[in-house]
């Protein structure tokens, strides 16, 4: 059997690495037109401050692809014809298949406003983002950025660190408002703030202006505001890239591919995943475009079941994502609406210093524990998850607390003055029991109790 | 303007000028300075008067004691020129060497002369060795002819030995024969010097502490001091540097190269295992760096940090400028003359502290940084400098309690343990407590907290490499062939460490000098030129810029090694992955100083237990997501380290999230 993975992203390497383990004999290609080897996507950020070089992205090393028998071919696939099982790349030449994994990502959007296509107008998904950002550097010395999500405040940081003066403009009252609740979304914004980094809320943008040589000059906000500027970043969300599957017969198509709960699409042996992927029937509490890294990873290790025939539903599990603006991290778990919903309780704890905070959601009548946001503290993922999963009750978890903490060591240990927020808003009088311990949540994970799951041959190293 | 560099205030400018100043008057006063040496001097330092109760020839070395782990210097070892009044062997001495020498002395120009350059100075003294070894040796024929030597003398006790042994005196002569600024004005010279680069650097650090604290790694790989070479210019540069070391090391060894030829042919077989037996010739590997030469500053440091290094070490004689410049601060605090150990020793010290403020200016916001690097600022301070230097002045041992075998790999050289065993209780106890370390503190403490709490705690190697060699952690090399050269060279070394103390013991309670052909005072004298000094010095800290802040660390510390093992198989510790939260973004590899690709574990979801793992909490730092935790716990560490766990997808369970 020959497997073809168009895209060679989070989701398409965890399929091929994962159809590999699994297999010993199916034949797999990968193929991507944006680069020779796998790379971390949200590292690039990282090599064009400086943190890494290029090569520190590819997270396996280039012999990992030969020594695992996974084909990597450099192609631009145009089309697909899904009748005769057949890929038609950019150069002419053909690849036959027997199964596709379509996994190829997205890109930034553009929602019609004038001067878009202009010269050094861009976002930053892809490595030829990166490259083109790069090259005009050199000519950028204000630069505007439209959109308040997480690529928004990565390109923001990225242009500062070249001393470029960045505006920031955010169709909200505060930072990312649509995701974060109100109090997390005001302490990102402030700390943007403090960075020396233009922020400004509810500005959206009207137009980009030609500098008069075709390039991006300045951008003018829907409120008639003129921002002088050599770089407009647009980083308003992102949509999958699916336009060469236009006449791909007998493929469904919305925003993204339309995949059932198998990750298969509307034309048999066709399969797709990650960023580009629709499901048709999405979770409760679930959107049916999620392009974030863990459900890409996720629908990889999946799709590669499925495809071999042993058929898996796809599950996004308990919903957990962590980022970082600038230097406060953020790790969320489980159910966080920004404007909560009805019947949801929430404990909100912030620390004086206004850079770090936790938030407990819970249930208001049954007290079971639904979801944890933290701001510049660390959490044990699975510690947090088995609480979620196991609904276990609010006080229970506030009292065991620093089973979940992952601050590093010699970290004030914040779990306390949680409880005692807890105890005001409830006049309830809970004591914190357990202080930050591995041995404790460990034993409350009960990994010993378990098997380590049999799959084939070990991943190379 | 848009610029690749991190943003500095005016004075930090001024302070990287006035670091720079220091270095070049560091460099420059060497040459300064002219030489004339007094016949009385030469006598006194060559084969004194017994009769004449001369001054004693001051500066001999002291004892690699001074500088931490990473001294290696040659150590006093006695060589046959014992003085003693009314001792028969010594006025033979006199009378045959004493006369030899100031007849050739004479004859070539040496005494009473003014030389511009150390070089001139000591081409000129080597020649009169040369010539006063023949005619000592004229002598000693007539003596052995005429049946004319004293009862209970040797005719090897009073001949010239290889003209390589004579360095120690030539390093004394020069010392006593200098003249000029430096000489004139220490004081002077330590100001523009030391005082200049202290003053310059803090000027250039304390800034840091106003601003916001975070990672602080903007630009590093933009730099052209810190952004790292590639592969082949790597390779060429080690190999000429390791090249350059054994042939030198021939000579070294007066001519013998026996284990030259040995070291060389070990270098091979590894070489051979890793490229061909292991299959990592011309595979592919993840090798970054930009193409073609790059890293000039980086170059430049590097190449200042060996010829530091080879200079001191192994040409005493042309440094004499830079422990004339620290005598008065020696003589100040502690009434002894300096050596170039007492150089070495203050510089290491000063530069943890200076760098260290630096690391801190770094993690603002990570207390274990700031705790771990405050640790080692103390421990090199008051361990390895200040209580050895006070236990000379009296008349003790220099032991630097911190320091174990068998990184401190003359522990067990005879001269040492004699040392202990005449310096009373005090010395009893350096002596036990040693042993004590080896046997029980050294294996506890890494199964309670992991080899963390010596390697990037305590060690004073591993306290420059995380101060001074902060800038350049990044460099190691993160690939899986760079990880098997490691194991073979780090094991080798502590194999060779072992098996040279088993021969030192033998000696040492068998009495004789050799076994099955070896001889003992050669196999140390190796050791110490090859490892101690060779791989831990001039590579080990030379390379920094080059390779990484670790590369004696990773490749060639014996201790290192021995804790590995204990951490590898019966600790506590290992770093922690939090689930499923990796991104792969290859932060936490990239600044590992050990080379571990950290990653690869983190996006599986495993937990790390490394061997090489110095626990320097540096991944959990950089990590964006939050993913990584320094632990201890005698909670199973098996599983969580093999199976993939970011996620479990299983026919009958369907998608479990962080099994």
């Amino acid at each position: 059997m020959h497997v073809a993975i168009i895209g060679n992203g989070i989701a398409g390497v965890t399929a091929a690495r994962w159809l590999r383990k699994l297999s010993d004999t199916v034949r797999i290609t990968m193929i991507s037109a944006e680069s020779d080897f796998f790379f971390s996507r949200t590292a690039l950020m990282y090599v064009y401050m400086g943190h890494q070089r290029w090569e520190d992205l590819m997270p396996y090393e280039p012999f990992f692809w030969k020594k695992n028998r996974i084909d990597l071919l450099r192609q631009y696939v145009e089309r697909v014809d899904t009748g005769g099982k057949v890929l038609h790349c950019g150069d002419g030449s053909t690849l036959q298949y027997d199964k596709l994994i379509l996994a190829t990502g997205s890109s930034w959007n553009k929602f019609g406003w004038p001067g878009q296509d202009l010269r050094r107008v861009g976002g930053m998904v892809s490595a030829q983002d990166l490259n083109l950002l790069e090259e005009i550097t050199p000519e950028v010395r204000s630069a505007v950025i439209v959109g308040g999500g997480l690529i928004g405040v990565e390109l923001a940081e990225m242009l500062h660190s070249r001393h470029i003066h960045v505006t920031l403009l955010v169709r909200d009252r505060s930072y990312w408002s649509g995701t974060l609740p109100p109090e997390e979304s005001e302490m990102v914004s402030r700390h943007i703030l403090s960075q020396g980094i233009d922020l400004r809320h509810d500005t959206e943008l009207g137009e980009i202006v030609d500098d008069g040589a075709g390039a991006a000059g300045a951008v003018i906000t829907k409120s008639g505001e003129r921002i002088e500027c050599q770089y407009v970043g647009l980083t308003a969300g992102v949509h999958p890239n699916i336009d060469f599957l236009s006449n791909a017969d007998g493929l469904e198509t919305k925003k993204g591919i339309l995949i059932d709960n198998y990750l298969e699409t509307s034309v048999p042996d066709v399969y797709a995943i990650g960023d580009c992927a629709q499901v048709r029937e999405p979770r409760p509490g679930r959107t049916p475009i999620e392009a974030v890294w863990y459900t890409g990873r996720i629908m990889g290790e999946t799709v590669a079941y499925n495809i071999l025939g042993r058929p898996v539903a796809y599950d996004p599990g308990i919903w957990f994502n962590s980022a970082k603006f600038i230097d406060i991290e953020y790790q969320v778990y489980g159910e966080v609406p920004a404007d909560g919903r009805k019947g949801m309780s929430t404990i909100y704890w912030e620390h004086p210093g206004g850079e770090k905070s936790v938030r407990i959601n819970y249930d208001g009548a049954s007290g079971r524990v639904l979801g944890f946001n933290l701001m510049g503290i660390r959490y044990r993922h699975e510690v947090c998850e088995k609480w979620i999963a196991d609904g276990t009750h609010v006080e229970e978890v506030l009292q065991k607390m620093g089973m979940a903490n992952f601050d590093p060591e010699f970290y004030k240990q914040y779990e306390a003055e949680v409880v005692a927020r807890y105890n005001r808003q409830t006049g309830s009088n809970l004591q914190l029991r357990q202080q930050r311990s591995l041995s404790a949540a460990l034993r409350f994970l009960g990994f010993k109790s378990r098997t380590p799951r049999t799959t084939s041959p070990q991943d190379a190293q | 303007m848009p610029s690749k560099s991190t943003q500095k205030n005016t004075l930090q400018y001024v302070g990287l000028g006035l670091f720079c100043i220091a270095l070049l008057v560091f460099a420059g006063m060497l040459g300064i300075e002219s030489y004339r040496l007094t016949e009385a001097d030469l006598i006194a330092t060559i084969a004194p008067n017994p009769d004449v109760s001369a001054p004693e020839p001051q500066s001999g070395p002291e004892g690699g004691t001074v500088s931490a782990g990473s001294s290696g210097g040659e150590t006093s070892a006695e060589d046959g020129s014992a003085q003693e009044t009314d001792d028969p062997r010594a006025r033979l001495l006199y009378q045959v060497q004493g006369t030899a020498f100031s007849e050739a002395a004479r004859q070539l120009g040496l005494t009473d002369q003014t030389f511009g350059s150390s070089f001139s100075f000591t081409d000129r003294a080597e020649e009169v060795y040369a010539l006063a070894k023949i005619t000592v040796d004229e002598r000693v024929d007539q003596l052995k002819a005429d049946g004319a030597l004293p009862e209970g003398i040797s005719e090897w006790d009073v001949r010239l030995g290889d003209p390589v042994y004579f360095k120690e005196k030539l390093a004394t002569l020069a010392t006593l024969a200098e003249r000029g600024p430096v000489k004139d004005n220490p004081w002077l010279f330590l100001g523009l010097t030391i005082g200049l680069g202290l003053l310059g650097g803090l000027l250039y650090i304390l800034p840091k502490f106003s601003s916001h604290p975070g990672i602080k790694n903007n630009h590093i790989y933009h730099s052209q001091l810190t952004k790292g070479l590639n592969l082949g210019w790597r390779s060429v540069l080690l190999a000429a540097t390791a090249a350059g070391i054994v042939l030198y090391g021939i000579r070294y060894m007066a001519g013998d190269y026996f284990w030259p030829a040995v070291t060389a042919g070990i270098a091979l077989v590894i070489i051979g295992l890793v490229l061909f037996v292991q299959h990592s010739f011309g595979r592919d590997v993840r090798d970054a760096g930009p193409a073609g030469l790059s890293a000039y500053l980086g170059i430049l440091a590097g190449t200042y940090l060996i010829g530091f290094y080879v200079l001191l070490y192994w040409m005493p004689h042309h440094v004499t400028a830079w422990v004339t410049m620290v005598n008065p601060v020696k003589q100040g605090i502690f009434g002894t003359m300096a050596s170039q150990w007492f150089l070495y020793g203050l510089l290491y010290t000063l530069i943890i502290l200076v760098m260290g403020v630096r690391m801190i200016s770094r993690y603002l916001h990570n207390k274990y940084q700031i705790i771990r690097t405050l640790s080692v600022m103390f421990f090199q301070l008051a361990f390895a400098f200040t209580i050895p230097e006070i236990l000379g002045a009296l008349n003790q041992p220099q032991q630097d309690l911190k320091n174990i075998w068998p990184l401190d790999y003359d522990f067990f050289f005879g001269w040492q343990l004699d040392q202990f065993q005449s310096a009373g209780a005090l010395g009893t106890f350096m002596l036990v407590w040693g042993i004590f370390l080896v046997i029980v503190g050294v294996p506890l403490m890494v199964h309670l907290v992991g080899k963390r709490w010596y390697c990037s705690w305590v060690c004073g190697c591993g306290g420059l490499a995380e101060t001074m060699g902060d800038p350049w952690r990044q460099l190691s090399d993160k690939s899986l062939r760079a990880w098997r050269f490691e194991r073979w060279i780090i094991h080798g070394v502590l194999l060779a460490a072992l098996l040279m103390t088993a021969l030192t013991l033998y000696s040492y309670f068998s009495g004789t000098s050799q076994l099955l052909g070896f001889e003992t005072w050669k196999v140390q004298k190796w050791y110490g030129f090859l490892i101690g000094a060779g791989f831990a010095g001039v590579v080990g800290t030379g390379f920094y810029p080059l390779m990484g802040n670790r590369v004696w660390c990773r490749f060639g510390c014996p201790l290192a090694a021995y804790l590995g093992l204990v951490q590898r198989f019966q600790s506590r510790f290992r770093i922690t992955t939090n689930g499923g939260q990796c991104i792969s973004c290859g932060n936490c590899s990239t600044y590992c100083e050990m080379g571990i690709d950290v990653r690869a574990y983190a996006q599986k979801g495993q937990d790390i237990v490394r061997a090489s793992c110095v626990g320097c909490g540096v991944c959990a730092a950089v990590c964006p997501r939050g993913v990584l935790r320094l632990e201890n716990s005698s909670v199973d560490a098996g599983y969580r380290t093999v199976a993939e766990r970011v996620i479990r997808v299983s026919e009958g369970e369907g998608v479990v999230m962080v099994g």
